[in-house]
């Protein structure tokens, strides 16, 4: 057995696939995290920005929520949510977005608002959207971050809430979706990123101890799988030194 | 001028059966106490308006004062789910409760349109998304000079909006700082501004990035310190994180949740 646990090597390599950033958009939970721990390893500059407001947040410990007060405390600036929506957001002057999902399909497309529980059952409520469609729509490039699992890797979604590649190569131009959508899907037994031609998602990395096997059973779709599979670096001393210290502060 | 009113006399005066209302607070500054205060005053069919329904619109859904919600995301953050909600959404429990839902950048643009004495607002994302499939307040427009297809929002004009602040003067000029939120919009696009404040001062001191909002722009004003419990007032208080850890499991049961209201809200006046 290895010395973390699968939230952490997720975590971990979310954190590292923010690399090049400079700005990064942040939702609450494993993003949240993952964005942080970047800021207290490699990349020290990132700048957060959490849709309550707060552009260039530097938190002590991890924020419960997205409004905790020290996110305000700590900013370079505070905008009104209008502001950070149409001017930071909408504009496109986020580098990355970081989503989690309910559902994901293999265009990664997102679904955080219903799903279905079968004909006997209600729909099964969730959050809802908050700001993932427009996260989704504009920032630069979008970053997810999921457990792996059929549950939530699935065919086809209940709903569609936000938009990563819609159908193929062509659907965000067509949409009028300026960020390059998806980049990576980050899970807790791999790495996927889209097919620079066709835009599925095909797994490019397992972590350390996975086999492509187990990735591919915890898959609901056929799939793709590239050439050569990387194995992601095991999380080093001071990245797991870093995160522990964050969420026990 | 706004009128200084006690917490109570305003909601009596300013809210009833069947109103469009919000309350908003992007996690800071949420007006819980006139929340709780329309729940005393057993107030029904409110149609309750806000981006994140939050751990404050559980207690007014679970109490069966909502016919609707319109909002853009129900979660309690970084917990998990909003028990009352999703019951009402699923099981129709008090009552069933329709839905209008949006994304944060709708929400807040819908508000700004309202402001803005306009019909409607325009953003970007919701294109390829199934949002517009449950909804008649979004359509599609195309921009008169580039051609290109976007989506329209209707506009939100609250019957009364309810907002949280640290400071009011006795004239009734009002001033909040920290995360504003959407608060400024969200009064604007209101026909009735119920405005509770942690304190009521001679003088207001500007403050960096403070929002202030003119009395004459606002209905009534009280004066109900810690009015944002579990929220929190930048200045006077802290976010009470383990109240909404807390209140997991206070609402994941619809006894547990009766008798919490009853005992912290009905019968504490």
């Amino acid at each position: 057995m290895t010395g973390w646990t699968p939230d952490e090597l997720m975590t971990v390599n979310a954190a590292r696939a923010l690399a090049g950033a400079r700005t990064c958009f942040v939702g609450i939970g494993l993003p949240s995290a993952a964005a942080n721990l970047a800021r207290r390893t490699a990349q020290p500059e990132l700048v957060l920005v959490y849709e309550s407001g707060a552009l260039g947040a530097k938190p002590s410990r991890l924020p419960l929520s997205i409004g905790d007060g020290e996110l305000a405390d700590t900013a370079d600036a505070v905008v009104s949510v209008p502001e950070m929506f149409n001017y930071w957001l909408q504009a496109g002057r986020i580098d990355v977005g970081f989503l989690g999902a309910a559902q994901l399909d293999r265009y990664a497309n997102i679904n955080t608002t219903a799903v279905d529980r079968g004909p006997d059952r209600p729909e099964g409520r969730l959050p809802g959207a908050g700001g993932a469609p427009e996260i989704a729509a504009s920032c630069g490039a979008v970053l997810i971050v999921l457990r792996h699992s059929t549950r939530n890797m699935v065919d086809r979604l209940d709903f569609v809430t936000s938009v990563g590649h819609g159908s193929g190569p062509r659907d965000r131009s067509r949409l009028g979706l300026l960020g390059k959508g998806p980049v990576a899907v980050i899970t807790d037994l791999g790495i996927l990123r889209p097919d620079p031609g066709t835009a599925e998602l095909t797994l490019t990395e397992v972590h350390p101890g996975v086999t492509v096997e187990q990735v591919r059973a915890a898959t609901g779709w056929p799939l793709k799988i590239a050439g050569t599979v990387a194995v992601t670096g095991p999380p080093t001393p001071a990245e797991l030194a870093a995160l522990r210290a964050m969420k026990a502060a | 001028m706004a009128e200084l009113a006690t917490l109570r006399e305003a909601v009596a005066e300013l809210i009833h059966d069947g109103d469009v209302v919000a309350m908003e607070g992007f996690t800071h500054l949420i007006p819980f106490a006139a929340a709780h205060e329309v729940i005393r005053q057993g107030l029904a069919d409110l149609t309750l308006v806000r981006m994140t329904p939050d751990v404050v619109y559980d207690q007014l859904i679970g109490a069966g004062a909502a016919r609707k919600l319109v909002f853009s995301w129900g979660g309690n953050p970084g917990v998990g789910s909003l028990h009352r909600f999703r019951d009402a959404v699923e099981n129709g429990w008090p009552h069933p409760l329709e839905v209008d839902e949006h994304s944060h950048a709708g929400m807040a643009n819908r508000y700004v349109a309202g402001a803005s004495g306009l019909p409607f607002a325009v953003v970007r994302a919701y294109r390829g998304t199934d949002l517009a499939s449950r909804t008649s307040t979004v359509s599609t427009v195309t921009c008169p000079f580039t051609g290109e297809k976007l989506a329209a929002v209707a506009a939100l004009n609250p019957d009364v909006t309810v907002i949280h602040a640290q400071q009011a003067d006795r004239a009734g000029n009002v001033q909040l700082w920290g995360l504003t939120g959407v608060q400024k919009e969200a009064a604007l696009a209101a026909r009735r501004v119920l405005v509770t404040v942690e304190e009521i001062v001679d003088r207001l001191t500007p403050r960096p990035g403070g929002v202030v909002l003119p009395g004459w722009a606002i209905t009534a004003v009280a004066e109900v310190p810690g009015g944002a419990h579990p929220s929190y007032a930048a200045g006077y208080s802290v976010r009470d994180n383990g109240f909404y850890q807390a209140w997991d499991a206070v609402s994941r049961d619809r006894d547990t949740f009766t008798a919490w209201i009853r005992d912290n809200i009905l019968e504490r006046p």
